[in-house]
């Protein structure tokens, strides 16, 4: 099918294979960074994604599915950071800065230990001109479980971010739609490796949020808004990068920083003239 | 009957209240009151599991209220909320049919009507597509108000929904209490002053880490109370209803 397309378009199909990949990673994150945004978690989103890299290096060591590997990292990370915060009084933006470098740590060691064929390069930056059709599959698949997942508990997700006082007040189990969250965060972050890596994952899934936050006053709106303009960065990215030669994953996100700079100076919700400098 | 045993809760460490045991029954308005610090907010919270209790069982007509919080609005301070969730007010008043919708079902035609009458109660229908950091302090208030009523429920914990707001939004919230108190509704309000009491109020708790006193206002607000509870930093004042208070 693919090379059908590759076909009909007149394209490369590694090229269709980026654009295709691309679109994917724009509506998942987009979907998905809008809560992150919300709850003021992109610090715990950032965290989370640097803390699958041992999760993949035993997976492939174990010769297990990278996803399994990956979630349970990713999981246990947030349980970890949760626990050092409740259980002393070190803030939580200190607990997410501690586990997310040492397991950052403990994957690079792991994969350095592995002396595999795992690119610890291709894992940090992504190559998104050399994902393979099964991945492309795979993070399709991904895609369509996250809105699913999303959909069904639209209603939890929405009150529990907007107000979790009243939430638990009327018997919401708050906890279980965080730790949801956090698994599908583990599972996106991995099924974007390949496209753009763990370290840039935290830029797809906040800039385009933030963005579209700017314009919105719906939460449906704003998903499904970020979730268009993170489509529209990922192709405007990878044509852009192969005009000019440039490494792909890094200019999807630049695309993206620049749609925000401008919604920043102009949009009437952040009232950026007017307002002038806030007064804290 | 909301039977209250032996709860303790501890806040950082600190001992916020000690050893209430209360039986308040149902169907009155109750206004609970102390000075700030005395554990109002948190009698409150701790009540509906929002924090926990070192110890206490809360029972609703002999059941634990853990099965029954559906049936309890609650309507928390404003900055518990974050305001600038992009959501409007009309969404924000939806929000009130989600308790008592099951896991899966998004709110149909009838929640929708309902939020639409009770957003007409408290006269924030002209505002229904606003963002709900736009409004002013009295307005965000009968939104918040509007979605409890939204809840249906048969029990409405309030968290000082006097403070801050206008006139007329006291006013509209008061005569909407009023009405639903006459409907039979039980309704638990934190007063931050002690104006007013015993025009809003049928009974009152009197807080200050432990219960200074609970029943009617007649014979609950009275100075001596009054005093207990706040001690010296009253001072001299008169206050509607309670004569002097001599400090």
């Amino acid at each position: 099918m693919i090379e059908w397309m590759a076909n009909m378009l007149n394209v490369p199909i590694y090229a269709l294979n980026a654009g295709l990949s691309a679109i994917i990673l724009g509506v998942v994150s987009g979907v998905l960074g809008s809560f992150i945004v919300l709850r003021k978690m992109s610090l715990m989103g950032d965290a989370l994604s640097h803390a699958v890299l041992p999760g993949v290096a035993i997976s492939y060591i174990l010769g297990i599915n990278l996803l399994l590997g990956a979630s349970i990292f990713g999981l246990l990370a947030a349980v970890l950071i949760q626990f050092i915060t409740n259980r002393s009084t070190i803030k939580s933006d200190t607990s997410i800065g501690i586990i997310l470098s040492s397991f950052f740590a403990l994957g690079i060691v792991l994969i350095t230990f592995a002396h595999s064929g795992l690119d610890l390069t291709h894992i940090l930056f992504g190559n998104i001109l050399a994902v393979p059709k099964s991945e492309l599959l795979q993070s399709f698949i991904i895609m369509l479980i996250v809105i699913a997942v999303v959909s069904l508990f639209y209603k939890e997700l929405l009150i529990s971010s907007f107000d979790p006082v009243v939430s638990k007040a009327y018997g919401l189990k708050t906890n279980f739609y965080h730790y949801l969250l956090m698994m599908l965060l583990s599972v996106v972050t991995v099924s974007s490796l390949s496209q753009v890596g763990i370290v840039l994952v935290i830029a797809m899934l906040v800039i385009p949020a933030a963005t579209s936050y700017l314009w919105t006053n719906k939460l449906l709106h704003m998903i499904i808004l970020a979730s268009v303009y993170g489509a529209a960065c990922g192709v405007a990215g990878v044509l852009i990068s192969f005009t000019y030669n440039l490494p792909t994953s890094a200019t999807i996100v630049l695309v993206g920083v620049t749609g925000f700079g401008i919604s920043f100076i102009i949009s009437p919700k952040n009232n950026f003239f007017k307002k002038g400098l806030k007064v804290h | 009957m909301i039977q209250v045993r032996n709860l303790n809760v501890d806040y950082f460490g600190n001992s916020a209240l000690q050893q209430l045991d209360i039986d308040i029954p149902l169907g009155y308005s109750v206004g609970i009151i102390g000075p700030n610090g005395a554990g109002k907010s948190t009698f409150i919270k701790a009540l509906l599991g929002v924090i926990p209790r070192r110890s206490g069982t809360i029972l609703v007509n002999g059941t634990d209220i853990s099965q029954v919080k559906k049936d309890i609005a609650y309507v928390p301070q404003k900055s518990d909320v974050d305001l600038t969730f992009p959501i409007t007010v009309r969404d924000t008043v939806l929000t009130g049919t989600y308790p008592k919708l099951r896991l899966f079902r998004r709110p149909g035609k009838k929640e929708k009507e309902h939020v639409e009458r009770c957003m007409e109660m408290v006269d924030i229908r002209d505002l229904a597509h606003k963002q709900i950091s736009n409004l002013s302090g009295g307005q965000l208030q009968r939104v918040f108000i509007a979605r409890a009523l939204a809840q249906q429920a048969s029990i409405f914990f309030l968290d000082e929904p006097f403070v801050g707001i206008d006139l007329v939004s006291e006013r509209i919230i008061v005569d909407l209490l009023k009405k639903l108190r006459k409907e039979g509704k039980t309704i638990l309000v934190v007063h931050h002053d002690l104006h007013e009491v015993e025009e809003y109020f049928d009974k009152t708790i009197i807080l200050n880490k432990k219960l200074i006193a609970f029943g009617d206002v007649d014979t609950t607000f009275t100075s001596h109370n009054i005093q207990s509870a706040y001690g010296a930093s009253l001072g001299n004042v008169q206050i509607k209803g309670l004569g002097g208070v001599q400090a």
